[in-house]
Order: structure tokens, then C-alpha cells, then sequence
């Protein structure tokens, strides 16, 4: 047994915390936040040089084939600095389904430029059901002449407002299996019927209303197998499961250490406030929730990575951090006291994304039902 | 024992909520400014509806009638409170501050004319409190504060720097606590002043809260001169104006009111979806969740029922109002989110969203929520409190 990182995986930890620190301090954070399109050009190209948005590709694609434990580790970090932008949904919701799924071709063509950064990516999955589930798919592909026509609308897809390409999970075939008769399309963008509004959201971060409205796309832009997608979505989601329980696990860290080095220092009644047993608990209570967490995480993480079942462990790492980062961000509020309910403050830029985090994906009491289901019950 | 309202109460709710009906202006609803998110056309709305209130002798109705009150009980007093609570009327924290906080303190310890002078603008709605507690290092340790009052011949001259008051940028009058003896022990050294805001020498400066709203602010005093009459009782005597100040501001009647309503929509939203068929709807996970905060909230309510008991029996609450704050602060953040739970990923959506839904009232009692257990004294202070002042556990 070995629960710690590889010497490799400790450098690339180091090298993203010292990047980040630099490169995305939080004033620039809340600037993303603020603003239309939620990420910064000029980060995204030297994510690229860095190799991190073709981390998980293999070098043929123009990538370093790294594991999926060493994406792990980057978006830890991603999720401790907080980087606004579409990293999770180029690499993890387009870029997984196209390395799983696409054909030599397609991969030939976007994986490169992904790893590149001349390329954003995402899913549009959910609709206003805001299901994960197959059943939800509601979106119409339709056969017409060589190609197919879409209609249908998607509601909460992420950084939309900035792809480039956009996976678009649609129905082509009425089966008694809902899991039937699913195909995953490359849409680009721009075509003519993609209508793209942006959602103001709690986290602010770049939630979208995607509506196709009879938008044509070729046959060859089928990723995977006519009616055969729904498989490469599943396993899909079973990673960014996990994925979201890395930066949620980040998150927590962030929120922890700045709540415990202002319990050092801010000073009431002649004694850091850290000295009062009330804190003290608190503090004992959120380091247990972070480190449980990351435990859970890493494991479902090096399940996935090594290609063994993971469903119970994707499972319990989500019902568990969804709940510890939410816990850890408000017990660090209540410790910071009124200087955290100011705009100013970095640490409601945590406590916004513990809830979004929370319900992307599907939320502990979703999660805890497929534990249950895993347990025989 | 009789848990009822009389039936003259009943008949006073059943007055105030005719009269709440023609009287809460649309345009107030359609606006929907909630706790800390007044915004300078919802301000004008409320100060308005509040002199109006005033002048129905309802806005201090425990005040006597020459301050603008109408000398009611403290039932009817809690009745009102909940009406206006749960209709959501356009008074918000700045009505407490300045006739129960800030005025009850200074009816019981002003002389006659800071009475005359001041309260029956406050009864009536012509003025408003902002408080001056808290200072930079002065939040939960309160009686460390430095802020100096110095006599100078016919006046106190004011210097130093409070924060986080709240409509201090509205405010006309701000109940102030400064250091009047600095070599005394820390509680002995501190009294209460009545100043006009409009003195020269104060400066407001805006601090942006999590809603992304002005509420509160930092106020500077520099020189501040104000008439040696404006002190509020003793001289040095102010911590315990303070004390009593704020019980009177954890003193909240109304809370589970307020609560309830909100806990109203969220059951009435599940059901209007099992009506649309929508299967969240059925999970009796969430019913349970939400069937916990109805629970919750009519301990609260009983919480409330006390406190406006003990007044109405000339008895002080005082631990009794630090675990109803408590109570009432994280079941909100409770009811916050329960509430995610029920409307989902939309709970994220704000205001001006066509997909929104309960005027975003969810994800912003989300943010909203985390600063009452902080304001008028932390959870943790109110603990303490209901331990040492409750329970009588030692200090040390
Ligand atoms: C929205 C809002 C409005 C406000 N409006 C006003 C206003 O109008 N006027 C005004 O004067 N003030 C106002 N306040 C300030 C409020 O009174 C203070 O925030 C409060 O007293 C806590 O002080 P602090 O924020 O400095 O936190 P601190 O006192 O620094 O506390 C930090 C943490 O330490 C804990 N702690 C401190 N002492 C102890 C102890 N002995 N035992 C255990 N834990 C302890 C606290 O509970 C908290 O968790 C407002 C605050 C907010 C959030």
C-alpha cells in the first residue's frame, strides 16, 4: 500500500500552487467572476504550455499521457487557488467522451488542438429536469438527408458561452431502454440554431441555456455509435464525479488553512481566538472533513485511474465531500465573523462554489441512493 | 396555562393583515429587497411605508403615545411582529435598531428631553439609529473598545473608528459607545452617547456585503464635537446600557414568522410539482427534510412566544433571547438549504434569470443566512451566554 503521491505528482502539485498563486490571484478571480466570459486567454494559452489541458492525452495527440490520480492532483489544486474557466469542461466533459469514444479521425483533429488551447470543449447534457439520469434525455437528433437535426434544450452546461464545440447528448431512436437510442454529437457553436444565454448563478460561474433549434450537423460528427452513447456519457460522468470531488477537496483545504490561520491571529478577550475551545472543535471538525474527504477521493480516483469498478467508491466520495465542503466553508464564515460577509473577502468565492459543487453531479442524498443501491438495498 | 390569543387579538391580526394588504406597495413586492439587500428605490419605499406606520401608532406600538406608540401589550406587539414578518412588510432591520434597540435603551436610561426630542421622531418614522458598537478590534470582545470621548468645556469631542454599521449611510442618529475613563477596568470605562450624524467631523465609508449590497459601513469620528447633554446617562456607566441594549437586539419576536413563510413556499413549490408530476415531488427525503424545519421553526415559534411572554410580565428576557437568536440564525441557514434541496440546481439561479424560481429567494437567503449567526454577537457568544448567564456555569 502506498497513500502518497509519486515524486512526479508532488512536482506537478507544487508547480500548479506556485503557478496559480501567481498567475491567478483572487483579484483576478473576482474580475472572471464578474465578467461575460469567466476566464482569461492568455492563463488558458499558458495552461498549454504547461501541458495540463493535454494532461490526460496521449502523446500522439499532442499530450503527455498522464494518469487520471495526476489529474487528480491538478484539479486539487485548481479547486484550492480557485481557476475560473472551462478546464473541467474541455478536458473532462469534451475531452474524456473524445478520447473514449471518437474516432481516429475526430481525435486526430480536436484532441491536438484541446491539448493546445486553440480549442474549448463541453457537454450539454442536462436538461430542465436537471437529471443525470438517461430518462431525462429529451433533445431530438433527427436523420435528414446525410445528417441530423437537433431540437431540443439544455439547461445548466457549463462555460457553453465560450466553447468552441459542444458534445451534445441527444435522442435519435424511442427504445423501452432509456439508455437506448442515445448519440453524442460534435455541434459547433457557431452553427446556425445554437442559441447560447448565459445564467447568473450563485457560484458565477458560466452556466448556460443552450437551445438547438433545428440545428443540422453531418453524420461524420456522431461520437461513438449511433444510439450507443449513453455508455460513454456514464463513464464519462463516473470521472468528473470525481473530478468535481478533487477541486471540492481543494476547495476545503483553501477555506480550512485560512480559517485557521486567522483563528491564530485575530485576537479578542486578550487571546487569539484560537485559543477558545469553540474554535478549536471547529477546527478539529473541519481538518477531519477535509482529510476524509481527500482519502475518499483519492481512492475512487485510483480506482477509476486503474480501470477497476468504482461506482461504490465514486459514491461515497461524492456523498461525503459534497456535505464536508460545504460544512468546512461555513464553519470557516462563522469563524471569520463579519469580515467574511464582505464582497472584499475571498472566502464567499468558496462558500458560492461548495453549493454549485455540491448539486453538480448529483448531490449527497443522490449519491447516498446509489450507495444504498451498491449495498444490496 | 392558555397557549390561545385572545379573541381581541385575533381580531387586531385579522385588522392588520386587511390593512398590510392595501397597504404594502406592489411595487415593494415586485422589488423584493430581503435581509441586507435595500437598495436606494426599496429604502424610500420602506421609509415611507414605516411613517406610515407610525402615524397608525404601530411602528413602536409598546412606545407611549406622546413618542408616537400606541401603549399596545407585548402579545399584540408579537402579533403585529408576526404579521408584518410574514407578509414580509416593508420594515426590515433598521425598524429594530432604532425603536427597539437603540430605543429602548435610551427610554429607559435618556433624560426627558433626549426622549422628547429623539423618540418621538423614532415612533413616529421621522428617524432613524444606526448603532456604533463595534470596532475593529473590538467585535465580540465588545468592552475592549477605544473609540475616545473627551469633555471639553460644554461638549464631548469623539475620535476613533467603528464598523459594520449597518444604514449608517441613512441613519440620522447613531447610539454610540465610546471610552470615557481609559485607565478604568474595561467595563467601567465606557459610556453611551446620542449623536446627530449630520455632526461635522463623521465620515461614512460604504462596505460592500456578500449580497453585493451596501448595508453597512465603517464611520470615522475626527473631532467630532457633540453638546456634553448628549451623553445618555452615567457617565461611565455604559456598559450596562450596552448589555441591556443588546438583549433588547437578540430580543427578536417575529423570526419564526418570517421563517414560516419562507418555509410556506417551499412546500407549496413541492406542491405544485407533484401536481405537475415531477418526481422530486415524492422523495420522502426531502419531505423529511422539510417536515424537520416545519418542526424546528414551531420550537422557534415557542422560542419567540416566551420572550413576548416575559415582557408582557414586566420580566427582563436575557439568555432566553441569546437562544432564540441562536436558534432562529441556524435554522435559517438550515431552511436555506433545505430549500436547495427542494428546488435543485435552479436554487443557483439568480433574479433576473427566466428559469429562476422563487424570486431566487434560496440562494440568497444562502449568502443572507451566514451573517445572523454573527451579527448582535456570534452563536458563539450567544452559547456562552446561555451557558454562564443561563446555567450559571463558571466564566473561568
Ligand atoms: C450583517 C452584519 C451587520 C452588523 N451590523 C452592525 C451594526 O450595525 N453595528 C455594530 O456595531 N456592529 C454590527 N455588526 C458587527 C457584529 O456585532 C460583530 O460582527 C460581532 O460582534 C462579531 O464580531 P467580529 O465580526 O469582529 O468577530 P470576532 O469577534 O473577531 O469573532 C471571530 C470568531 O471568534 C469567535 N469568538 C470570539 N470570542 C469568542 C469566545 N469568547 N468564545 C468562543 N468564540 C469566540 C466568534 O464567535 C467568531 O466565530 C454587524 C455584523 C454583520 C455581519
Amino acid at each position: 500500500m502506498d497513500l502518497g503521491l509519486s515524486e512526479e505528482q508532488e512536482m506537478l502539485k507544487r508547480s500548479a500552487r506556485d503557478v496559480l498563486q501567481h498567475e491567478c490571484p483572487k483579484t483576478l478571480v473576482k474580475q472572471l467572476d464578474e465578467s461575460e466570459e469567466g476566464y482569461s486567454p492568455e492563463l488558458w494559452r499558458k495552461m498549454a504550455e504547461l501541458g495540463w489541458l493535454g494532461l490526460l492525452f496521449p502523446e500522439e495527440y499532442g499530450g503527455s499521457g498522464g494518469s487520471f490520480v495526476d489529474l487528480t492532483v491538478l484539479l486539487e489544486e485548481m479547486g484550492y487557488n480557485i481557476l475560473p474557466g472551462p478546464f473541467f469542461s474541455t478536458v473532462i466533459l469534451g475531452g474524456l467522451p473524445l478520447l473514449s469514444a471518437g474516432s481516429e479521425e475526430q481525435k486526430e483533429d480536436l484532441l491536438p488542438k484541446v491539448a493546445g488551447g486553440e480549442k474549448i470543449l463541453t457537454m450539454a447534457l442536462t436538461e430542465p429536469s436537471v437529471s443525470y439520469e438517461a430518462s431525462a434525455v429529451k433533445t431530438t437528433a433527427i436523420a435528414a438527408n446525410d445528417g441530423y437535426v437537433i431540437n431540443g434544450t439544455k439547461l445548466f452546461v457549463p462555460d457553453a458561452n465560450v466553447a468552441d464545440t459542444i458534445l451534445c447528448v441527444a435522442r435519435t431512436k424511442e427504445a423501452a431502454d432509456p439508455e437506448d437510442g442515445i448519440t453524442i454529437f460534435l455541434v459547433d457553436a457557431d452553427s446556425p440554431g445554437v442559441e447560447v444565454t448565459l445564467l447568473k448563478t450563485l457560484a458565477r460561474d458560466k452556466q448556460c441555456e443552450v437551445i438547438f433549434n433545428n440545428v443540422s450537423v453531418p453524420g461524420e460528427n456522431i461520437l461513438g455509435d449511433l444510439d450507443r452513447g449513453w455508455p460513454v456519457v456514464q463513464e464519462m460522468l463516473q470521472k468528473a464525479t470525481v473530478a468535481k470531488c478533487a477541486e471540492m477537496v481543494g476547495g476545503a483545504q483553501a477555506a480550512l488553512e485560512m480559517a485557521v490561520s486567522y483563528a491564530k491571529e485575530r485576537v479578542q478577550f486578550n487571546r487569539p481566538i484560537g485559543s477558545f475551545q469553540a474554535i478549536q472543535h471547529y477546527c478539529a471538525n473541519m481538518v477531519s472533513d477535509v482529510d476524509g474527504s481527500r482519502f475518499v477521493t483519492y481512492k475512487a480516483a485510483w480506482k477509476v485511474s486503474e480501470g477497476l469498478p468504482a461506482a461504490m467508491d465514486v459514491a461515497v466520495a461524492k456523498a461525503w465531500t459534497s456535505g464536508a465542503y460545504g460544512r468546512v466553508t461555513l464553519t470557516a464564515h462563522q469563524i471569520f465573523g463579519a469580515i467574511g460577509f464582505t464582497m472584499d473577502h475571498d472566502l464567499h468565492l468558496y462558500y458560492r462554489r461548495a453549493k454549485a459543487s455540491e448539486m453538480m453531479f448529483g448531490d449527497g442524498a443522490y449519491h447516498r441512493a446509489i450507495v444504498a443501491r451498491e449495498l444490496g438495498l | 396555562m392558555d397557549f390561545r390569543f385572545t379573541v381581541e387579538e385575533e381580531a387586531f391580526r385579522e385588522e392588520v393583515r386587511e390593512w398590510l394588504k392595501k397597504e404594502i406597495p406592489p411595487r415593494w413586492i415586485e422589488l423584493d429587497a430581503g435581509l441586507w439587500e435595500e437598495t436606494e428605490e426599496s429604502w424610500a419605499l420602506s421609509r415611507e411605508f414605516q411613517r406610515k406606520l407610525g402615524q397608525k401608532g404601530w411602528l413602536a406600538p409598546a412606545y407611549p403615545r406622546e413618542y408616537g406608540g400606541s401603549e399596545m401589550g407585548h402579545i399584540k406587539r408579537l402579533v403585529l411582529s408576526e404579521e408584518l414578518n410574514y407578509n414580509r412588510a416593508p420594515i426590515s432591520i433598521e425598524v429594530e435598531i432604532s425603536v427597539n434597540w437603540a430605543g429602548q435603551a435610551l427610554m429607559l436610561f435618556g433624560s426627558e428631553e433626549q426622549k422628547r426630542e429623539v423618540l418621538s421622531k423614532v415612533g413616529r418614522g421621522e428617524a432613524i439609529f444606526c448603532l456604533g458598537y463595534s470596532e475593529p478590534n473590538a467585535g465580540s470582545d465588545l468592552a475592549s473598545l477605544q473609540t475616545r470621548a473627551v469633555e471639553d468645556g460644554d461638549s464631548w469631542v469623539i475620535n476613533g473608528q467603528k464598523i459594520w454599521c449597518s444604514y449608517a449611510h441613512y441613519a440620522d442618529y447613531c447610539w454610540l459607545g465610546a471610552r470615557t475613563d481609559p485607565d478604568a477596568p474595561k467595563h467601567k470605562g465606557i459610556s453611551m452617547f446620542l449623536v446627530d450624524m449630520k455632526t461635522p467631523g463623521i465620515t461614512v465609508r460604504p462596505l460592500i456585503n456578500v449580497l453585493n449590497r451596501h448595508s453597512f459601513n465603517e464611520v470615522f469620528f475626527d473631532d467630532v464635537r457633540i453638546p456634553r447633554e448628549n451623553l445618555v446617562g452615567e457617565e461611565n456607566n455604559g456598559w450596562y446600557q450596552l448589555v441591556m441594549a443588546l438583549d433588547f437586539e437578540r430580543s427578536l419576536i417575529g423570526t419564526a414568522a418570517a421563517h414560516q413563510r419562507f418555509i410556506d413556499e417551499l412546500v407549496h413549490y413541492m406542491i405544485e410539482a407533484k401536481g405537475k408530476g415531477e418526481r422530486f415531488a415524492d422523495d420522502p427525503l426531502i419531505k423529511d427534510e422539510l417536515a424537520e424545519i416545519a418542526v424546528q421553526n414551531e420550537v422557534l415559534r415557542m422560542m419567540c412566544y416566551r420572550i413576548a411572554w416575559m415582557y408582557s410580565q414586566n420580566l427582563h428576557p436575557s439568555y432566553e433571547s441569546s437562544m432564540s437568536l441562536l436558534f432562529s440564525s441556524e435554522l435559517l441557514r438550515r431552511i436555506a438549504n433545505v430549500g436547495m434541496r427542494v428546488v435543485g440546481p435552479y436554487g443557483q439561479l439568480d433574479t433576473d434569470s427566466k428559469w429562476s424560481v422563487l424570486k431566487a429567494r434560496v440562494m440568497r437567503a444562502y449568502l443572507a443566512s451566514l451573517s445572523i449567526g454573527v451579527g448582535g454577537g456570534s452563536n458563539e457568544i450567544q452559547r456562552n451566554i446561555v451557558a454562564m448567564r443561563g446555567l450559571g456555569l463558571p466564566r473561568q
